[in-house]
C-alpha cells in the first residue's frame, strides 16, 4: 500500500515538472490587431484545453516569465453540448472542453473562430447564426385561439434520424471548416440547412415546410454549397450534415417545381 | 439584384454546365477523335458539324450564350470561396478546389482555343486538320491543349457529381460515393478520348 502511494507520488512529482506549450493568438478588442503569445502551464493528468485556459487565468504569466492579461474565452456546460467554448485548435475548429492536452502536438495553438468576429481573444459573436435560425423559422408554431390538441405522430423510424439532426448545438465548427462561409459570401452555414431538415420532418413543422424552403431559397441559402464536405468532417456532434444539405437540395427542387408550376402541395 | 435570385443563377449555372455545355463538349471531344482515322475522316466529320443548318443559331444557343453565363458566373463563384485544404485536406474539399482551378483555367484556354479556331474561320481562314496540325505541332501548344483537354474532362465529370448533389438526385452518403466512381470513371475515358485525338493531329 505504502508502496503503491509512493509511486504516485512519484508520478505526479515528474508529470507536474512538465510543461505544456501553448501558443494563443490573443486580440485586445473587436479591432485591434491580433497577436501570438505563448504560455507555459504545469502538466496535470488527463488535463484539457480549458483547465489549461483556467491556469493562465490564475497566473496570467507568459513564457517569457512577463505578467500579462488573462486569456479571454466562452464556455458553458464543459461537456460538448452548449457549443460556447469552440476555437481552432491546432488549426482545426472544436470545442475546448473535449480537447485534451495528452492529444495534442505542442505547443497547442489557440486560435478565435475568425469566421465570426472576434469579441476579445477566444470569445467569438456568434450572432450571425442566431440570426440565421430566425430567417429559417427554426421553431415549431403551436400557438392557436384555442387549444389545438395533440400533434400528428411521428414514425418512430423518422424520429431516429431526426434525433441525430437535434444533437446540434449551433456551435459554429462547420461555418469555420467551410470554404463558403466567409465575408464575401452571406451563406449562412450547413448547421442551418440540416435545421430546416429537422424541423421540416417533424409532423407539426412540416405544416409550415414551404416557408422553411423558401428561406433557403433566399440570399445566402443552400445555393451557396459548394460541396467541399467539410463540414460533415468537421461536426463534433457526428451529424450527417451533407445528407442534410442533399435532402435540402431536393426539396428545394420540388419547392421550386411547385413554385412555378403551382400545386396544392405546398404543405403536405 | 443578382443577390435575390442568387439560388436560381446557381442552379441554372449548374443545370447548364450539365445540358447542354457538358454535352457539347462530350460530342466535341468525340467527333475530334476521327482524327485517329486520318486527315480526310476528320475533316469530313468537321464539315458536317460546321454546315449542320441553322449552325449560327445552334452555336449561339447551345454554345456560346450557355458557355458564357457558366463562365462568367462561375469565375465569381470561384472567387467567392476561401479553400482551406490545408486545413481539410479530404478527398471532396480537394475536388472543390480543382473544380474552381480548372474553371478559372478553362476561361483562358476556351477563349484562346476560340480565337484560334472559330475566330479565324470567321476572317476567313480554313478550319481543318492542317490547321490543327499547324498549331498543335509546337510542343508549348500540344502541352497546352493537352491541360486544357483534361482540365475540361475533370471539370465535367466533377461537375457531373455535384450536379447530382445539387438537384437532389444523389442524397446517401453511398450513393454519393457510387456516383464518385462513376465520375472518376467517365473523366478516365473522356480524357483518354480527348488525349488520343490531340496527339492524332501531329
Amino acid at each position: 500500500m505504502s508502496e503503491n502511494n509512493t509511486a504516485v507520488q512519484e508520478k505526479e512529482q515528474q508529470t507536474s515538472q512538465k510543461l505544456v506549450k501553448f501558443e494563443i493568438h490573443r486580440q485586445d478588442t473587436p479591432d485591434s490587431k491580433p497577436y501570438w503569445e505563448k504560455f507555459e502551464v504545469p502538466y496535470r493528468m488527463n488535463m484539457n484545453v480549458i483547465s489549461a485556459l483556467m491556469e493562465i487565468r490564475r497566473n496570467p504569466v507568459n513564457a517569457e516569465g512577463k505578467k500579462t492579461t488573462p486569456v479571454s474565452w466562452d464556455m458553458n456546460c464543459l461537456e460538448e453540448v452548449c457549443g460556447a467554448c469552440s476555437m481552432v485548435i491546432n488549426g482545426r475548429p472544436r470545442q475546448s472542453c473535449t480537447a485534451l492536452v495528452d492529444q495534442f502536438t505542442q505547443p497547442i495553438r489557440l486560435e478565435p473562430m475568425r469566421t465570426f468576429p472576434v469579441v476579445r481573444d477566444l470569445i467569438v459573436d456568434r450572432d450571425f447564426m442566431f440570426d440565421s435560425l430566425k430567417k429559417i423559422k427554426a421553431w415549431i408554431p403551436i400557438d392557436g385561439t384555442y387549444d389545438l390538441g395533440e400533434g400528428p405522430r411521428m414514425p418512430e423510424r423518422k424520429r431516429q434520424w431526426a434525433y441525430e439532426l437535434s444533437k446540434c448545438m449551433t456551435c459554429g465548427v462547420c461555418l469555420e471548416a467551410c470554404p463558403n462561409v466567409n465575408d464575401k459570401t452571406n451563406f449562412i452555414g450547413p448547421a442551418l440547412l440540416s435545421q430546416v431538415r429537422l424541423f421540416n420532418t417533424h409532423p407539426t413543422g412540416a405544416m409550415n415546410k414551404d416557408e422553411r424552403l423558401e428561406a433557403l431559397m433566399q440570399d445566402g441559402g443552400i445555393a451557396e454549397c459548394g460541396n467541399s464536405q467539410n463540414c460533415v468532417v468537421a461536426c463534433p456532434k457526428g451529424i450527417p450534415l451533407t445528407t442534410s444539405i442533399a435532402a435540402m437540395n431536393r426539396a428545394t427542387s420540388v419547392q421550386l417545381f411547385k413554385n412555378f408550376f403551382g400545386s396544392d402541395h405546398m404543405v403536405d | 439584384m443578382l443577390k435575390e435570385s442568387d439560388f436560381y443563377l446557381r442552379r441554372l449555372h449548374s443545370l447548364l454546365g450539365i445540358i447542354p455545355v457538358g454535352l457539347f463538349v462530350t460530342q466535341h471531344l468525340v467527333v475530334n477523335h476521327f482524327a485517329t482515322r486520318g486527315a480526310e475522316s476528320f475533316n469530313t466529320a468537321s464539315n458536317f458539324m460546321g454546315n449542320l443548318p441553322f449552325v449560327l443559331f445552334l452555336e449561339w444557343f447551345i454554345i456560346y450564350i450557355p458557355l458564357m453565363f457558366h463562365a462568367f458566373y462561375g469565375v465569381y463563384i470561384a472567387f467567392t470561396a476561401k479553400n482551406n485544404t490545408r486545413r481539410y485536406g479530404t478527398f471532396r474539399n480537394w475536388m472543390f478546389k480543382l473544380q474552381r482551378f480548372t474553371g478559372v483555367f478553362l476561361v483562358v484556354f476556351i477563349a484562346w482555343h476560340l480565337y484560334q479556331t472559330r475566330i479565324q474561320k470567321a476572317l476567313g481562314v480554313e478550319v481543318d486538320y492542317n490547321m490543327m496540325h499547324d498549331i498543335l505541332e509546337n510542343p508549348f501548344m500540344m502541352a497546352f491543349y493537352i491541360v486544357g483537354v483534361i482540365a475540361a474532362t475533370f471539370h465535367l465529370a466533377n461537375g457531373l457529381w455535384s450536379f447530382l448533389v445539387t438537384w437532389g438526385f444523389t442524397q446517401s452518403p453511398q450513393s454519393q460515393k457510387v456516383v464518385s466512381y462513376i465520375t472518376i470513371i467517365i473523366f478516365l475515358v473522356l480524357s483518354i478520348i480527348g488525349v488520343q485525338a490531340a496527339l492524332a493531329f501531329i
